[in-house]
């Protein structure tokens, strides 16, 4: 392909017959892998141990994606950038689907809709609303546009490298941040799937991540891509409609748990009322109030508890006790915060622990749900639920709609028509995830309330004890009032079980277990993909090409490509091996990153003739200081970075940091309209740009925008 | 294939744009109440519908669809404005 920024290479025809041949092979890909996942679980039945089919499934899908890499393997500029620009809508809205899917929304999403009820479905809406921002304001006019990267288009609407510059930074540090949760994600599945070494997890992960990206660029992403689509939509899918079996006697819960949500809710009024769950309640309540008094009656209390503790170990030894004692002595001693600071800040998060775990029961499908016993301070705090419910999905939308390596997706359909459709089958494709998740998340409370809870503990359910052996931060549960049965406040959940623990719940084979992990695993891996390939090619793109040396020859601008992917990659990995679990909680803030600082200039651009280089400029500066200067100023991890105290620094109108993106949008474009006002208009030559973009035409105006681009 | 494409007369362009744009703006607005403004009076939706409390429903699922649907549509008008002015592209499958 000669011309980066012409039109498909496939004439009238042969797409068509190209688009059947691959329909052929997916199909029969699918029917492969129902097949190999039906042999394990006869394989299982006959006695094959779980680590090996843990094993099989890691080994098998890893392999499957690198043949999938070594086939497609290209040094072509087009080919390793944007797949050759001739990947069908359908298939291109797979690879988009599971682009984004990551291993947040295979993992996480169900189980954070668990915990959260209504409140929860902020991420349903945000994850799903944001593809109509991406179909109405960007994809199209993107395609038109045709040539590789999302600075690029910054750079040849606005001209000039600095505005470009801007873009590439904003694009690497949103992506960044979220690829190394990514690879986090794989060495967490990786290990619960085979029992190995977190780091081995890494790196094993890491091949297969880069025996596709590294040899293939876009073209082996986005096959591989498809691929990983189906395996995670199966491995979701099936053990759905399993449970749902169970509960809605219909395998389509989706549309069937209606009733099983008004039976939750009638259990959910029998557990309020229940005695010993008030009971429980009230020991959580006393802890949080005695926490309290030792913060109030700070620094004295602290150092009363410090001679106690000493006074313990001394007393123990001196009494001969068990030496088991003595040494549970020394380490609370040992544990015992170092300085009244220090203390107030574990005393105050042992208070709000206990507070949160007395506090009465949330009713799953109650909106902005408070748990005060004062009607106005509730109504308060449910009127900032409200307001933070509707800045977050402000927020996701447009982070969506900003996201490089979701927007990098609309270069590589055959046709601005195609990449419309392309939007709309991606959204399909993920709106099958995102409509099972609520129903999955009512489907398991109502289990947990009826299996476990109320249950006596020798009469539990089998995973209720494999998976708090595995891990208690899984599931945990304590007899606090000692009564022999399971009270709701006495059990905590950590989000990630809903999904995993789902086919043991729902009483399928070890099996299906071993193809969610897969399923997590490939969520995690093609989102890895695209972020990596959105990084790399930003910095061997953008920066190597269009800054440092323009007259690069294309097989260079690949290897460059190549070099600078595998450096990336190692550098996230390293950052993941160091396990950052706040880095993995920082993700939901890449969403308002990239809202911020890429999402005004995007529309403008297209939308707004008038829009000029230092507008451009002002807007992305604007939004992603304002953006950052929020998050660091109230987050909790930056506040403890930073050495600030979280009381001098109260968030405005209550809004969460995770949401900064509701302040820094509107602000960004402000001053992106106020500094075009102030400056000269864009010359003639952007006006033709604009013209240009906004119609679908074929070859002649893609050739002049391009020409401009050079 | 260069050949079929006639430069268009700028007013044809200038007709294009606006209706695109107004196309947009309508399909934003749907996309914006069915967001914003049923969350925002979540608390006083609450009746059944189809078995579901009536916000939770629209949160959970309907909202999805609509964005689906807006998707769908948008595609489909867009396509169909080419055709009219003669600058669609060619399918590719």
């Amino acid at each position: 392909m000669s011309v980066p920024g012409g039109q498909a290479l496939a004439p009238d025809g042969s797409g068509r017959a190209f688009s059947r041949r691959l329909r052929r092979y997916y199909a029969w890909f699918t029917v492969g892998f129902l097949l190999f996942v039906l042999l394990l679980g006869l394989g299982e039945r006959m006695g094959l141990s779980r680590v090996l089919i843990g094993y099989t499934f890691l080994f098998a899908t890893i392999g499957l994606y690198a043949g999938i890499g070594i086939m497609s393997r290209t040094t072509d500029v087009a080919e390793y950038y944007v797949a050759g620009r001739r990947v069908p809508a359908f298939f291109n809205g797979m690879a988009t689907g599971a682009d984004w899917m990551s291993a947040a929304s295979f993992i996480g999403l169900a189980g954070s809709l668990y915990l959260l009820g209504f409140d929860g479905l902020a991420f349903v809406l945000g994850w799903t609303g944001g593809y109509c921002l991406v179909a109405l304001l960007i994809a199209p006019y993107l395609r038109k546009f045709g040539q590789f990267t999302i600075p690029d288009f910054i750079g040849a609407r606005y001209g000039g490298d600095l505005a470009r510059a801007i873009a590439m930074a904003a694009a690497i540090i949103c992506s960044f941040v979220y690829v190394v949760a990514q690879i986090y994600g794989v060495g967490l599945i990786t290990t619960l799937l085979t029992n190995v070494d977190f780091s081995y997890g890494v790196f094993l992960g890491l091949a297969g991540i880069l025996v596709c990206s590294f040899l293939g660029g876009m073209r082996a992403v986005t096959w591989t891509q498809v691929a990983q689509c189906i395996i995670l939509l199966l491995a979701y899918l099936i053990p759905v409609a399993w449970l749902g079996l169970q509960y809605t006697s219909s395998p389509l819960p989706q549309i069937a748990y209606g009733p099983v949500l008004e039976r939750l809710a009638e259990r959910e009024r029998e557990l309020t009322q229940d005695p010993r769950e008030r009971e429980v309640r009230e020991v959580f309540l006393a802890r949080a109030n005695a926490a309290g008094e030792r913060v109030a009656a700070l620094p004295e209390s602290w150092e009363q508890g410090r001679q106690a503790a000493r006074k313990q170990v001394e007393d123990l030894k001196s009494r001969r006790a068990p030496l088991r004692e003595v040494r549970a002595a020394e380490r609370a001693l040992a544990a015992y915060p170092a300085s009244a600071d220090e203390a107030r800040r574990a005393w105050q998060l042992e208070q709000n622990a206990a507070a949160a775990r007395g506090a009465p029961l949330m009713p799953h499908a109650e909106p902005f749900w408070s748990g005060d016993p004062d009607p106005v301070r509730a109504e308060k705090a449910r009127d900032t639920k409200r307001w933070n419910f509707l800045a977050l999905v402000f927020c996701l939308m447009a982070g969506t709609a900003g996201l490089p390596h979701v927007l990098m997706r609309s270069y590589t359909t055959p046709s601005v028509h195609d990449a419309r459709r392309s939007v709309f089958w991606s959204l399909f494709f993920i709106l099958l995830l995102y409509l099972s998740a609520p129903a999955l998340a009512v489907l398991v409370k109502y289990d947990v309330y009826t299996q476990v809870v109320g249950k006596h503990f020798n009469e539990l359910p089998t995973w209720v004890a494999a998976w708090s052996r595995i891990d208690p931060s899984f599931l945990r549960l304590d007899d606090i009032n000692h009564d022999g049965v399971v009270q709701l406040a006495e059990m905590q959940l950590g989000p990630d079980i809903v999904v995993l623990a789902m086919p043991e719940i729902a009483g399928l084979p070890y099996v299906i277990t071993g193809l969610v992990a897969a399923g997590g695993l490939a969520a995690a891996l093609s989102t890895a993909d695209g972020l990596l390939l959105t990084i790399a090619n930003a910095l061997s793109h953008d920066l190597y090409f269009k800054m440092i040396n323009r007259r690069a020859s294309p097989a260079r601008r690949v290897t460059v490509a190549k070099v600078l992917l595998l450096l990336v990659a190692l550098v996230a990995a390293f950052v993941a091996l160091l396990r950052p679990g706040s880095i993995v909680s920082l993700v939901g803030l890449a969403f308002s990153l990239a809202a911020s600082s890429l999402f005004p200039a995007l529309v403008t651009g297209v939308f707004w003739r008038r829009a000029n280089r230092w507008g451009a400029i002002a807007g992305m500066l604007t939004g992603f200081g304002v953006c950052a200067y929020y998050i660091a100023t109230r987050y909790p991890f930056f506040q403890s970075a930073l050495g600030l105290a979280p009381g001098d620094w109260p968030p405005w109108l209550g809004i969460e940091p995770i949401s900064a993106g509701i302040f820094a949008v509107p602000l960004g474009f402000a001053a992106m309209i106020l500094v075009s006002l102030l400056t000269p208009s864009p010359d003639a030559g952007s006006d033709t740009f604009v013209e240009s973009l906004r119609m679908p035409e074929a070859a002649a105006t893609a050739e002049g925008s391009s020409a401009r681009n050079r | 294939m260069l050949a079929r494409i006639v430069p268009l007369s700028q007013t044809s362009r200038q007709r294009y744009w606006t209706q695109t744009r107004r196309l947009t703006g309508v399909l934003l607005l749907a996309w914006f109440l069915v967001t914003f403004l049923c969350v925002f009076f979540a608390r006083d939706l609450r009746f059944s519908f189809l078995g579901w409390p009536f916000s939770f429903y629209m949160a959970a699922q309907g909202a999805l669809l609509v964005y689906l649907l807006i998707v769908f549509l948008y595609a489909r008008w867009q396509r169909a404005r080419d055709v009219a002015f003669g600058v669609a592209e060619a399918e590719n499958d």
